[in-house]
Parts: structure tokens; C-alpha cells; sequence
């Protein structure tokens, strides 16, 4: 039985509310009332919920050290990876509001699915085209070249799509490829050791492409790891214009109409 | 919706009006506060193939930066299909080019 001291809020506890349902469950937002405690992180809150108050709420994470990325979730609004997140940062009047990460759908509670996000890696070519087997020499690759420190630059990504959940192209194009496929296609144009850059080039160039970027800028304020992919894709329509109007792309386009 | 073809035509069209706007806002002071009359204006413009040039060049770049502009806005905030939002730029293009041309004949070519 709760004594009457328990039944008032405290300053000692959040009121903490969660968003929960998705798929087939309607969606609906939940408060409970957790303990705060020096040196927590909204993933330890998440974490004290489904301890001890509801077994029932789903969430995800694995590293709890900011390596792994797949805790990220909404924390206030804003896309965050909860185990790096300090309640002190976010807290306000004791309140906090946690929902699954923006722009993608629902599996259930705080679990996106993250099916259209790793689609969009591969749409964008976002992947690596071999130059040379394991039996040919080992490529020797300058760290000091222009082209390997683009691609040094934003290579550290690591697929948590907090990026994707800020943009807000992506949340009104639903097809736009988003911060995270650009960028590392971006990093394997600028990769020696990738063979098939035409491909790449040519799957950012579509009309879901790197052209449909407004560098309203999110994907690089919230990125955790401090990368920049509104530069990369910056970078990417640049490249696209000077190709082209480069002296080949023209001559190509000519040929073209004299066949 | 924008792919590489799209970005290109609305940049070189910006590239053009940049100048262009520039010379247009700096005649409207000049026509406004010269206290110049319609019949001096129109003295000015009609038969005048320097005006028809730098007014002929902004309505065609006008056409197509506008008009690419809205139909990719409109597809992304109304949620319209590619097809759609090029109809709607093909049509918005044309009457931006057509309500432009009209303009320019009547203050070039037509008589009083």
C-alpha cells in the first residue's frame, strides 16, 4: 500500500511520458513516474520503466557506450542516442517526452524500422564496388590526398539514422534518400579503391537524389559523432554540376545527337 | 522530385536574374522617382530592342525558375506526384511566359 508521503509528486521524479503502440496497436502516450538520480541517461530511464514499472514497453540498445548507435529515439523532439544522452540536458520542470526515432514506421513502442533507412544505402549505391581481388596487390592509398580526406571525414558513421530522423526533406519527401545514404555515397566517390563511381554518381543524380537537400542543416547539428553530411552533399551536387559541364559530359551529349 | 536536370535549369535561371533583377529594381526607382509619365516611359520602351532584350531574357528565365520552384514546393508540402507537379509546371511556366510576353509586345510594339 502506498503511504501518503508516495502518492505526491516529488522533485525526486520524472514524470516521463512514452510513447507506445505502433503496428497494429494505436498509438498512445504513457506517463510514469521514475526516480531521478545523479548521473542518468534517458536510456537508464527508459531501461528503470520496463524493469520495474511495465515489462511490456519495447526499446533497443545493445553497447550503452555510444559505439553501437542503435538506442537512438526521440528525447524532447529532437533525435538522440539515449545511452549518451544526460537527463541534466534534457529535463525540463522534471518532465521528459521519449517516441521512436522521426521518419520511419513503428514496429512497436520505441522501436522503428529501420528497413527504409538501410533500402535508402543501397538505392543510393551506398556500398562498395571492389577495384581488385584478395590475390591482387594490396592498394597503397595516401592519407595525405585531397580525395582520402573527404572520404577520411565522414567515414566514421556509424548507421544510427539519427540524421535521417532530423531531416525535415525526408519527412516531407518520404522517397528522398536522406543524410546518412548521401554521405557515404559521397565518401565512396571519394574513395580510390571503389570501381564503379558512374553507378554512384548516377544514383545520387536521380530525382530522389542529392538535388532535393534544402541544407536546412539538421543532419549535421544532431549528428552524435560530428560528422557533416550536409557538406557531403553539399559536395555531391557540385560535383554533379561540373560533370555535367565538363569538356567529356558535353562531347558525350554531342555524340549522342549525331548517332 | 528534383533531380539533376531540374537543379541545373533553376540555377543557370537564377544565374540570369541576378543581373536582371538588379537592372529591374534599379529602372523602377529611377522611372519612379524621375517623375517620368506613362506617355515618357512608353517613349522610352516602344521600338526599343535593348528593352525588349533585358525584359525578354527575365520573363523567360522568370518561366522557368518559378515554375520549376512551385511544382517542386507543391510536391513537397500538398504531397502532388511528379506527374502532377509537372503538368503544374509546364502549365505554370506557360502562363508566366504568356501573362510576360503579353507585357513586353504592349510596351514594345503596340501603338498608342
Amino acid at each position: 500500500m502506498l503511504t501518503s508521503e508516495e502518492k505526491q509528486p516529488s522533485p525526486d521524479m520524472l514524470d516521463v511520458a512514452v510513447h507506445r503502440g505502433g503496428g497494429n496497436m494505436p498509438a498512445t502516450i504513457q506517463h510514469y513516474q521514475v526516480p531521478r538520480q545523479d548521473n542518468q541517461t534517458v536510456l537508464d530511464i527508459v531501461s528503470y520503466i520496463q524493469h520495474y514499472i511495465d515489462p511490456s514497453l519495447s526499446y533497443r540498445f545493445a553497447c550503452r557506450v555510444g559505439m553501437c548507435g542503435s538506442c537512438a529515439m526521440m528525447v524532447n523532439n529532437e533525435p538522440r542516442w539515449t545511452c549518451r544522452t544526460h537527463i541534466d540536458k534534457v529535463v525540463a520542470n522534471n518532465k521528459i517526452e521519449i517516441a521512436p526515432l522521426r521518419n520511419l514506421p513503428v514496429i512497436k513502442d520505441l522501436v522503428p524500422d529501420l528497413d527504409p533507412f538501410f533500402d535508402k544505402w543501397v538505392k543510393a549505391e551506398a556500398k562498395h564496388h571492389p577495384s581488385a581481388s584478395r590475390h591482387q596487390p594490396m592498394h597503397l592509398q595516401s592519407p595525405d590526398s585531397p580525395e582520402r580526406k573527404r572520404a577520411d571525414a565522414n567515414i566514421e558513421c556509424i548507421n544510427c539514422a539519427v540524421c535521417y530522423a532530423a531531416c525535415d526533406t525526408v519527412t516531407n519527401q518520404p522517397d528522398y534518400l536522406g543524410p546518412a545514404a548521401l554521405q557515404r555515397a559521397w565518401t565512396l566517390l571519394n574513395d580510390a579503391k571503389d570501381a564503379d563511381k558512374q553507378t554512384i554518381w548516377n544514383a545520387v543524380s536521380g530525382s530522389d537524389g542529392c538535388h532535393n537537400c534544402h541544407s536546412i542543416g539538421s543532419c549535421s547539428h544532431y549528428c552524435p559523432n560530428e560528422l557533416n553530411p550536409m557538406l557531403a552533399i553539399a559536395g555531391l551536387k557540385q560535383q554533379t554540376i561540373k560533370q555535367a559541364f565538363s569538356l567529356t559530359s558535353l562531347l558525350e551529349q554531342s555524340n549522342k545527337h549525331d548517332r | 522530385m528534383i533531380d539533376k536536370k531540374i537543379y541545373i535549369w533553376q540555377r543557370l535561371s537564377a544565374l540570369v536574374m541576378v543581373p536582371l533583377v538588379i537592372g529591374h529594381l534599379a529602372v523602377m526607382i529611377y522611372a519612379i522617382n524621375g517623375g517620368l509619365s506613362v506617355a515618357e516611359i512608353l517613349g522610352r520602351t516602344q521600338d526599343s530592342i535593348a528593352w525588349l532584350l533585358f525584359y525578354g531574357s527575365f520573363v523567360l528565365a522568370v518561366s522557368v525558375h518559378a515554375s520549376l520552384g512551385l511544382a517542386v514546393i507543391s510536391a513537397e508540402w500538398f504531397g502532388l506526384t511528379p506527374k502532377i507537379a509537372s503538368y503544374l509546371s509546364l502549365i505554370i511556366g506557360l502562363v508566366l511566359l504568356a501573362m510576360g510576353s503579353h507585357a513586353i509586345w504592349a510596351v514594345t510594339f503596340a501603338s498608342h
